[in-house]
């Protein structure tokens, strides 16, 4: 006999999913919610033969069968459409009848999602939940000597500096001499991560500037967002709100033809300019913006047409080199504000890190370094280069601050850390720990997209949609059916949440290490890890 | 300087971890005083002695100034002052020789009696006051300062090697003796009520030390090129605060066995490199937040200077009483005030003490109206005319205060 057809390599069973729908027919009203809410149609409404053996007692009757059908739920095996675990089904269902659950074992479908030769391309982050920060531990404890402050009711200064700092000689030079002393930034250490109006969806995109607006107004909190790459929208360019952000320039330029038509009507300096070389998820790469989102509204910010995928260069095309980009770009952008603003790069953690610093700390109007690690996440990227491209932030960030002590700047060029900060929920431990490393503040990105929008992204393999526009909670789609869903207020109300937990959990860090007066950067001696080979590298304690 | 300089940073890289440091200045009891008349070291020992309730009399430290007694006539030439073996004074004899260094005057003393319970048996505790070699004549003073510095550095290092020397200091009109141990118990056995050691600027230190490994580099007060100070409580910023000074490439700002060497090399480093006064010392390590700042009238200045020195911020508990090259003796507080201190005293004479009775026991006819302990924005100091003590405030414009 034929058989019937093929069995191709990737025709897969639900086995050989990363992510099962369990569904409970007796729970199940059949409403149809969970089908018309999955992004990716997974599930579908199905209508399924059933056969039914029945048997009377005794041997008078035979046995028979009864043929009839059952309305449920399918779940497609195609590898486009399999379910990537984003749970949007349970929570919409009444019933609580259907859930995703994690295959046991490593998926077979990873081994096919290259139709056509074209690799896994995704959004999220590196679904690995390791973390060095997780485990470094604050042991310095103050005692009887240096009584413990009370994190409730003692004054603290929790501010950080943005901007290049004169060393104390220059200082006192330059105010005798009415000299230029570069623009310098009091602000919080905590920053609002680079990610653009076009990765994230409008309402996300206001909603964190409304928070951030308000904890600046309404708490007197100094906290800076960064743009990411991707434009500024024309009101906030020209409102007082712009004081509060870090307009990026990144290699794509995109949207930096609005930013330059605005400057002759901006009422307020922005914060700081970072020119983006290099980002932690995707080291090397340049940005991405599948055209999925490229809708009219980001095409007009960032000056492209409509509907065409936007991948920035690795480079920014003009330059062969960061020593160029240092003299050349961080001057014209000094010049395009008048030498008020202060201009600073961020870069991928590399190997190579030092040698971008020691450039940068030889250029006097360098305002700082940011660098990201491989833990950043991202809203597109090639799956290859999230899970295995980059560096880790600990030792590339302590590294980087041992360099500037090792020539005396440590103080002159803030180094601000990003890339994994709070990626188990430990947000502050996490920054606390980058603080005593070295770092001068922290740039947190996905923490703000879980903790204030709801994203359902874990270092597990979930989700991770965020590059087609499909975001089921609404926070990196350009679709209005789906950003709907999410209330900018609600998102603003949530920032302002998130910072304040983490004011109070700093302070309950720091009031036991006796740390009150200003932030303990390079505090190494506060700090310890579990790991031998760990607390040698980042030379701090190794405890057990 | 260059091998200065990495011999600083490699230091820094051996102490990264800050186990090499000795928690030495936990809550000890400070005196210091200031007077027209020279006085005898007994003053401050008695002090001490009657603050016992808040040290346990581990040890004491003494740094003299604006010297009397025997010493009054050699002010401009460099006196040593430290603890050596036989074998440290025959090292050092050849060392000051080859550098042309001639003795001058000794003071040195050589206990014949059993030490108190708990004084380790010296040979002798030295006080030599030094000629300048005839091939320094004419060097400027920076050189000579510098040179100085040197020697003392290069004799510490020396008698680290075998332990046969412990070098305080090498300054003209300076004397620094320090000791484990009771301070009268040792103040008896070495004789301190010696008539010949007379001066009028007295600071002393009676230990807590919360390290019974005791290192005597690790007791107040600290001396650096004319600059000291003693403090009491931790500086808990110590270990940035460390980093930065080492990375200064002044070969001065080494050792560090204690969290409180630093305050001295601020001042240092506040007054001495910068050339800015004790005010700006003050706004240096406990800055104004940045919402006061907005109201100062010197706030583009002290905004800036907040900036630059961000790294120098100390985090206290701290009670930093100090003494400048012009004679000008100060005490400031970190900006929690956990610690106490008080000013007092009366024209001609004013003593600074972590606690009353020891003020009392010091000067009991003061003016007590005029009394003062200062807060968390104050300084007060006394400067070498000792009319009267002085009060700043962070609040105000700057006074330029040295």
């Amino acid at each position: 006999m034929e058989p019937m057809g093929k069995l191709r390599p990737s025709a897969l069973s639900g086995k050989d999913l990363p992510w099962r729908i369990l569904w409970d027919k007796e729970k199940c009203a059949l409403c149809g919610c969970c089908t018309a809410v999955c992004p990716v149609r997974a599930i579908s409404l199905g209508v399924h033969r059933r056969r039914e053996i029945r048997l009377a007692l005794g041997l008078v009757e035979k046995p028979a069968n009864v043929y009839g059908v059952f309305h449920g739920i399918d779940q497609t095996t195609d590898p486009a459409h399999a379910c990537m675990g984003c749970g949007m089904c349970s929570l919409v269902c009444p019933n609580s009848a259907i859930f995703p659950v994690k295959s046991e074992e490593i998926d077979k479908l990873r081994f096919h999602i290259n139709s056509g030769g074209e690799p896994r391309r995704r959004g999220g982050r590196r679904n690995d939940p390791s973390s060095v920060l997780d485990r470094i531990k604050f042991i310095r404890i103050s005692m009887l000597t240096d009584p413990a402050l009370d994190a409730g009711r003692h004054e603290f200064e929790l501010r950080t500096l943005l901007g290049r700092i004169l060393p104390p000689e220059e200082a006192v030079g330059a105010a005798s001499s009415q000299g230029w002393i570069p623009p310098v930034r009091e602000i919080y250490p905590l920053i609002i991560g680079g990610m653009s109006f076009g990765a994230l969806s409008p309402n996300m995109w206001e909603g964190l500037q409304m928070g951030v607006a308000y904890l600046n107004e309404g708490m007197g909190m100094p906290v800076r967002i960064s743009t990411g790459e991707g434009g500024c929208p024309p009101r906030l360019l020209r409102s007082r709100f712009l004081k509060y952000v870090i307009l990026q320039i990144a290699s794509g330029y995109f949207g930096w033809d609005e930013i330059i038509h605005a400057l002759p009507e901006m009422k307020e300096d922005p914060c700081a300019i970072e020119i983006k070389y290099g980002q932690g998820a995707k080291p090397g790469d340049g940005g991405l913006l599948m055209w999925h989102k490229v809708n009219k509204l980001i095409a007009a910010i960032r000056g492209v047409p409509p509907r065409v995928s936007l991948p920035s260069p690795p480079t920014h095309q003009t330059k062969y080199s960061i020593e160029e980009s240092v003299a050349k770009m961080i001057q014209s952008m000094y010049m395009a504000w008048g030498y008020r603003v202060p201009v600073y790069p961020k870069i991928s953690a590399t190997t190579t890190t030092l040698a971008v610093l020691n450039n940068l700390a030889r250029n006097s109007y360098a305002a700082a370094i940011a660098i990201d690690g491989e833990d950043g996440g991202t809203g597109a990227a090639y799956n290859v280069s999230m899970n295995h491209m980059g560096h880790p932030i600990a030792s590339n960030a302590r590294d980087a601050y041992l360099n500037l002590v090792k020539i005396g700047r440590q103080n002159e060029l803030p180094i601000f850390a990003g890339g994994g900060v709070g990626k188990n929920g430990n947000l502050a431990a996490n920054a606390a720990a980058l603080i005593m490393l070295g770092a001068s503040g922290v740039q947190v990105s996905k923490y703000f997209m879980q903790a204030a929008a709801g994203c359902v992204g874990s270092e597990g393999d979930r989700c991770n949609i965020c590059n087609i526009g499909l975001c089921p909670k609404g926070i990196t789609s350009q679709d209005p059916r789906l950003y709907r869903r999410l209330d900018p207020e609600d998102v603003a109300r949530r920032v302002v949440d998130v910072y304040l937990s983490f004011d109070s959990e700093l302070k309950k860090i720091l009031a036991p290490l006796g740390r009150s007066t200003s932030l303990p950067i390079g505090m190494s001696d506060a700090i310890g890890i579990d790991d031998f080979h760990a607390a040698q590298r980042l030379q701090i304690k190794h405890v057990v | 300087m260059e091998v200065h300089v990495r011999c600083v940073v490699a230091r820094f890289w051996l102490s990264e971890t800050g186990e090499d440091k000795e928690d030495d200045n936990d809550v000890c009891r400070l005196f210091a005083v200031t007077s027209r008349e020279p006085l005898s070291p007994m003053i401050a020992i008695r002090a001490l002695d009657v603050m016992k309730e808040g040290h346990d009399g581990s040890g004491v430290g003494l740094y003299m100034t604006d010297l009397g007694g025997d010493f009054e006539q050699f002010k401009g030439s460099p006196i040593l002052s430290g603890i050596f073996s036989q074998e440290g004074i025959k090292k050092l004899d050849r060392y000051m020789m080859e550098l042309g260094l001639l003795t001058k005057f000794k003071f040195s003393i050589r206990p014949s009696k059993e030490p108190p319970a708990g004084t380790p048996r010296r040979d002798v505790y030295l006080i030599r006051v030094y000629e300048y070699p005839y091939d320094w004549e004419g060097l400027s003073e920076a050189e000579i300062m510098d040179r100085l510095m040197k020697i003392r550095i290069d004799l510490r290092r020396l008698g680290e090697e075998d332990e046969s020397m412990m070098v305080f200091s090498f300054w003209p009109d300076t004397i620094m003796i320090k000791e484990v141990g009771d301070p009268m118990a040792i103040a008896e056995y070495l004789g301190l009520d010696r008539k010949g050691l007379q001066a009028r600027i007295i600071m002393a230190q009676g230990r807590q030390n919360t390290n019974y490994a005791i290192t005597l580099y690790a007791c107040h007060p600290f001396f650096l090129q004319g600059y000291a100070t003693m403090t009491n409580g931790e500086n808990t910023a110590f270990a940035p605060i460390r980093e930065y000074l080492a990375s200064r490439g002044f070969p001065g700002y080494t050792g560090y066995q204690s969290d409180s060497e630093v305050f001295t090399h601020i001042l240092h480093y506040t007054v001495g490199r910068l050339e800015l006064g004790i005010d700006d010392y003050k706004h240096i390590i406990t800055p104004l937040k940045d919402e006061e700042l907005v109201r100062h009238p010197d706030r583009t200045f002290l905004r800036n200077l907040k900036h630059s020195c961000r790294f120098l911020t100390i985090d206290g508990p701290n009670c930093v009483i100090g003494c400048l090259p012009d004679k000008t003796l100060f005490m400031v507080q970190d900006s929690k005030k956990l610690r106490p201190g008080i000013v007092g005293g009366k024209p001609g004479m004013f003593a600074f003490s972590s606690e009353m009775c020891g003020l009392e026991e010091a000067v009991p006819s003061r003016e007590k109206n005029y009394e003062f302990q200062p807060m968390k924005y104050d300084v007060a100091y006394v400067d070498a005319s000792r009319m009267e003590m002085k009060r700043w405030s962070q609040w105000e414009s700057s006074a330029h205060l040295h």
